[in-house]
């Protein structure tokens, strides 16, 4: 199976008041396209920051982040937002809608940002699959937390990502909405084969995974298959 | 395809900014609306120039009232008067000088100036008189025209008599308006018309008194004047003769009117500078709210420069409406500064609108909003898609950002710009450009300093409600350092203003003391000097300066005369007023040389000069001048100079001889006392203009009340356009209490959730706005006592005391606005219940 996602040791150091602080050190590990993947750790192991190198959001101190064949490093910050909007999806804790936008803006953004066409059709399919239809018009206000999050999900699913990085995507909602979102994200993900990185402390929501690499203190200390029923 | 995407890309960037801003709109207007009403006095003061400009153009020919003018400060030598006798279709002719007037009915008197007027001027143009038929009929009897606010003053009205030197005179007409007259004029020197026939019958005009002979002309073709002006340039000049024409005048008109404008745009510029710091400020944090959806964005894919281009749409649009409503507010303002400006209008105002003015006004509005919004905006290009998932990113050392150094630098190359736009002088631009930026400066510095005093300096013993009140102050996006800026700048602005006004009338009233002369009579005969010492000790007067003076001209300086080379011409041409003592009075001092009382024994006549006048005129002690005096040719040596203390309120002279030289020349006197109070002035006024009309009275009461009436009249203005400035400034008050609502309302929900009342939080937010209030206007304060303090000690020589009780009820009045403005902008925060706020946080 080809790699989607290559990290070939990865550091990440932050230089504060004279000393450094080493987040990640010499992190290895690939993804395959299609497959589910958790990173769990408890707070402050650096599982967010892996996250932003992965994503392109940030820049490793070493090492190198291959994602879908582009190496991301050699990169300029416009080029990574190319690669981004072309090949990634985000799904963010405090769902991260853009609090001027209807829900149905929400959803539009990203295929508008590629230049795609006839994208409202696309877009309202995507709310009527998160059951949000009816609300397409509504501001990020007007809509519930679940609500929010599912709108998050027909976002990030709507430019066909080829990998989805979901950072705590339940950490702000309740048990029984977190359920509804985690079903709704795996269907998504297999109708539309995408591969899936989730970043959660949650081992509940790990465990529906195919794979969990476990981070602690900036290092891999596990990185193993689940069993998915 | 490529072309296709970019075409794509640029309307989806409209798109987004127009989505962007559906929730802010409100709250961007409010933001540019800082600006509004600087656009608005610029746009105002550029359509009273144009429309200004235009009236002067179309009316030029009544603001002279004749096709030529010549003017004369000397009597017309025969020759030339048949000359001038020869020219023009029409002709008329005007002396005119200051006298005493005296109200026969109520025995009121006062200094005026006499037009002593013959022909039928002004040819173009009317004089306004009331009954208007008066402008034509009084030369016809021994009638006057009297200015309108004297007959007000001295309750006397058409019909009644005034008398003028020895002969009275009917009130014909009230006189409102002459040509080229000016409010202003008129409240310096009332003016009364009087026919010229009878002016020798007055026995006014005696040796050395100083008359303005005028003569007008209408020719057939006044094309031709102008040519005839160029071509006798030179012999008008030799002759001490100066010629006005309508061209001429209104050049000179349009180019004094050119003067105020540039100080009225200038003022209209502080505050839009003062607005444009408040839109800096106001888009700075209106960029921090958007960090988050920024972030979303680029994590989305959206570019860096996208994004900044966004927020720019944003801003270009909102800075249009901003200038479109500031040009609509200017057009409307016109039409108030003539009203504003009125007792300084030689010209009736037609006000339009100035499409020019308009298209300016729009441009600046455009590129000041863009301009000051920049360096926040750049910022966005730096906003890390990694804040999406992080609430703080840190950024390590912050690099220097090129484009925004750039930027700063076109800031300051576009006031610069713009000031030299107005003021049309690098000199005059460059100190004022650097008085602002050393104003703004200080009022940075004195922010920052005690904003650390009072992070340094708060004593944790005091009360929670104090301690957050004053926190705030210096909490992360705080508007400390914007507001004291703009209120303090404004705050400076009026109390300069106000200080300068006290200054001016405190040294004149110092000048008076007690000690001091506070009333002057000129134009004493010799054969008046002894009868009036005696009126004026029969009044129990002192008398405290008795002064000969005696006209004359320079004939030659080291063999040289007159060449009609224009750098002596200066030296040459002036009438010169000059005394003769045997000692120095307590206001001379000499700088260089020796002063000797007397004619030396050789009869070598050693006079003192005035430095200053030595300088302008090119001369130094040993040099050699040969004076004119009524014919008589007198040589003199230059013995010493001196420093004249000119404010002074005693006759000082520029030109002193010793005595024994001039004690025969034909001469007039100056006589000084001082009156106790304005019953005894009233009473010994009227018995001078009774006794000796000729002689000329200035009561130091009637100077100060002048001065006191002129500044009002000044201030009156400048209060106008400085009130833009106050007025912006509270706008971006008001913007800024609303702009940190947000953060506000944060607060006040978790403090009401933790159960703070409604009283704790109005406590905290009240103690916040009192001590901006007292911050600001306290470093506006500070900056205007210094600059008051320079400009007393530096440009007017006189002593600065603070006005204490007007400094303190400024000090307070900005505190209880800015608390009342506070207060009121957040109030609505207070009135909802916690949840509710939650719930609409963030719309």
């Amino acid at each position: 199976m080809e790699n989607i996602l290559n990290i070939r040791n990865v550091s990440k150091i932050y230089q504060s008041a004279g000393s450094a602080l080493t987040v990640l050190n010499q992190i290895n590990f690939s993804i395959t396209k299609g497959a589910t993947v958790a990173i769990t750790g408890p707070s402050g192991s650096g599982k967010t920051t892996l996250l932003g190198l992965c994503a392109g959001l940030d820049s490793a101190t070493n090492g190198t982040v291959e994602l879908n064949g582009i190496a991301l490093e050699n990169l300029n910050e416009d080029q990574r937002a190319n690669v981004r909007n072309q090949n990634i999806g985000f799904i963010f804790q405090n769902f991260q809608l853009l609090p001027t936008l209807t829900a149905l803006e929400n959803v539009m953004v990203p295929m508008e940002l590629r230049g795609a066409k006839n994208i409202k059709k696309h877009a309202l399919e995507l709310l009527d699959k998160v059951g949000l239809s009816d609300r397409s018009h509504h501001y990020p206000i007007q809509l519930s937390g679940g609500e929010q999050q599912r709108v998050s999900l027909a976002r990030a699913f709507s430019n066909q990502p080829a990998i989805l990085f979901a950072d705590e995507p339940t950490g702000n909602l309740d048990a029984e909405t977190s359920e509804k979102i985690t079903k709704l994200l795996f269907d998504l993900n297999k109708d539309a084969s995408t591969t899936l990185v989730i970043v959660t402390h949650d081992l509940e929501l790990a465990a529906k995974t195919s794979r969990t690499i476990k981070i602690k203190g900036g290092v891999i200390i596990a990185d193993q298959s689940n069993n998915v029923i | 395809m490529q072309s296709e995407n970019t075409k794509l890309s640029t309307a989806w960037l409209f798109k987004m900014a127009w989505r962007d801003s559906r929730k802010n709109r409100s709250r961007l207007l409010l933001f540019i609306s800082s600006i509004v009403l600087g656009i608005a006095a610029l746009v105002a003061v550029y359509s009273f120039k144009d429309n200004l400009q235009r009236d002067i153009d179309n009316q030029a020919k009544e603001l002279t009232g004749a096709d030529l003018i010549i003017e004369s400060r000397k009597a017309i030598t025969p020759k030339r008067q048949l000359i001038l006798d020869s020219l023009g279709e029409e002709r008329s002719k005007e002396k005119s000088f200051a006298s005493m007037v005296y109200f026969v009915k109520n025995g009121g008197n006062r200094l005026i100036q006499i037009k002593a007027l013959e022909g039928n001027y002004p040819y173009y143009g009317n004089i306004e008189t009331q009954p208007a038929i008066a402008a034509k009929s009084f030369q016809q009897g021994k009638d006057a025209l009297v200015d309108q606010t004297l007959l007000l003053q001295y309750d006397a009205k058409v019909g009644d008599s005034v008398k003028i030197g020895e002969v009275t005179f009917k009130i014909a007409g009230s006189l409102i308006k002459a040509p080229g007259q000016t409010g202003i004029s008129t409240t310096v020197a009332p003016i009364v018309y009087i026919p010229l026939k009878y002016l020798d019958e007055t026995a006014l005009l005696k040796v050395g008194s100083r008359v303005n002979y005028k003569f007008f002309y209408r020719f057939k073709n006044p094309n031709t004047v102008d040519e005839f002006v160029k071509k006798n340039e030179n012999a008008f000049e030799i002759e001490g003769l100066s010629a006005d024409t309508v061209a001429s005048k209104k050049e000179e008109t349009g180019r004094s009117f050119k003067d105020v404008s540039r100080f009225l745009a200038l003022s209209g510029f502080i505050a839009l500078l003062l607005g444009c710091v408040g839109v800096g400020s106001a888009i700075h944090v209106y960029i921090q709210e958007k960090l988050s959806a920024i972030a979303t964005l680029r994590c989305l894919g959206l570019k860096a420069w996208q994004a900044f281009l966004i927020y720019l749409i944003q801003i270009f649009f909102i800075g249009l409406i901003a200038a479109v409503i500031g040009c609509v507010l200017g057009t409307l303002i016109q039409f108030l500064l003539p009203i504003v400006l009125k007792d300084f209008l030689p010209v009736t105002i037609t006000m339009q609108v100035s499409w020019s003015a308009v298209a300016q006004g729009i441009l600046l509005g455009l590129v000041i909003s863009v301009l000051f919004a920049l360096p926040s905006l750049l910022s966005v290009r730096k906003i890390s898609p990694l804040n999406a998932i992080r609430a703080s990113v840190e950024h390590g050392k912050r690099k220097f950002d090129p484009l925004q150094g750039i930027v700063y630098g076109l800031m300051f190359l576009f006031i610069l710009g713009f000031t030299y736009l107005q003021m049309r002088g690098w000199i005059q631009t460059v100190v004022f450009t650097v008085g602002i930026a050393i104003a703004f400066g200080l009022l940075i510095a004195f922010s920052k300093l005690l904003m650390f005093l009072v992070r340094k300096l708060l004593p944790q013993s005091l009360s929670y409600v104090w301690r957050q009140g004053f926190a705030n102050l210096y909490r992360p996006n705080n508007q400390t350092l914007m507001l004291t800026v703009s209120i303090g700048l404004a705050t400076a602005f009026i109390a300069t203003l106000f200080f300068v006004q006290g200054i001016l009338i405190n040294r004149v009233t110092l000048s008076a003391g007690s000690n001091q002369p506070n009333m002057v009579l000129f134009d004493i005969q010799n054969t008046q000097k002894e009868s009036l010492a005696k009126l004026t000790k029969d009044y129990k007067l002192p008398l405290m300066n008795q002064v000969p003076i005696i006209t004359m001209r320079i004939e030659e300086i080291n063999g040289k005369k007159a060449s009609g080379d224009s750098t002596d011409r200066g030296a040459f041409r002036g009438e010169i007023r000059a005394t003769y003592q045997d000692t120095l009075t307590a206001a001379e001092k000499i700088v260089d040389g020796k002063w000797l009382g007397k004619v030396g024994e050789n009869g070598e006549v050693r006079i003192s000069l005035d430095q200053l006048y030595a300088r302008r005129i090119n001369v130094k002690v040993n040099d050699k001048i040969v004076f004119n005096v009524q014919g008589m040719l007198i040589p003199t040596v230059v013995g010493s100079l001196r420093e004249v203390n000119w404010g002074r309120l005693q006759t000082n002279f520029r030109v002193v001889f010793p005595s024994g030289v001039l004690e025969d020349a034909p001469q007039f006197h100056v006589l000084m006392t001082r009156v106790p109070s304005s019953e005894v002035s009233a009473k010994y006024q009227g018995a001078v203009v009774k006794s000796f009309p000729n002689i000329s009275v200035i009561d130091l009461d009637l100077v100060l009340k002048l001065l006191d009436e002129i500044l009002d009249k000044i201030g009156f203005v400048i209060r106008f356009m400085a009130g833009f400035s106050m007025v912006t400034g509270w706008v971006v008050l008001i913007s800024a209490v609303l702009t940190s609502k947000n953060q506000r309302i944060k607060e006040s929900i978790l403090l009401r959730t933790m159960g703070a009342s409604r009283k704790q939080i109005l406590s905290i937010n009240a103690i916040e706005y009192f001590f901006l209030g007292a911050l600001a206007a306290t470093a506006g304060l500070i900056l205007a006592l210094s600059g008051s303090w320079a400009l007393a000690r530096f440009s007017f020589e006189a002593n600065f005391v603070p006005p204490l009780g007007a400094t303190l009820i400024l000090l307070l009045g900005v505190i209880l606005m800015v608390v009342v403005t506070g207060i009121l902008s957040t109030r609505s925060i207070l009135n909802q219940p916690p949840l509710k706020i939650l719930r609409n946080e963030g719309n």
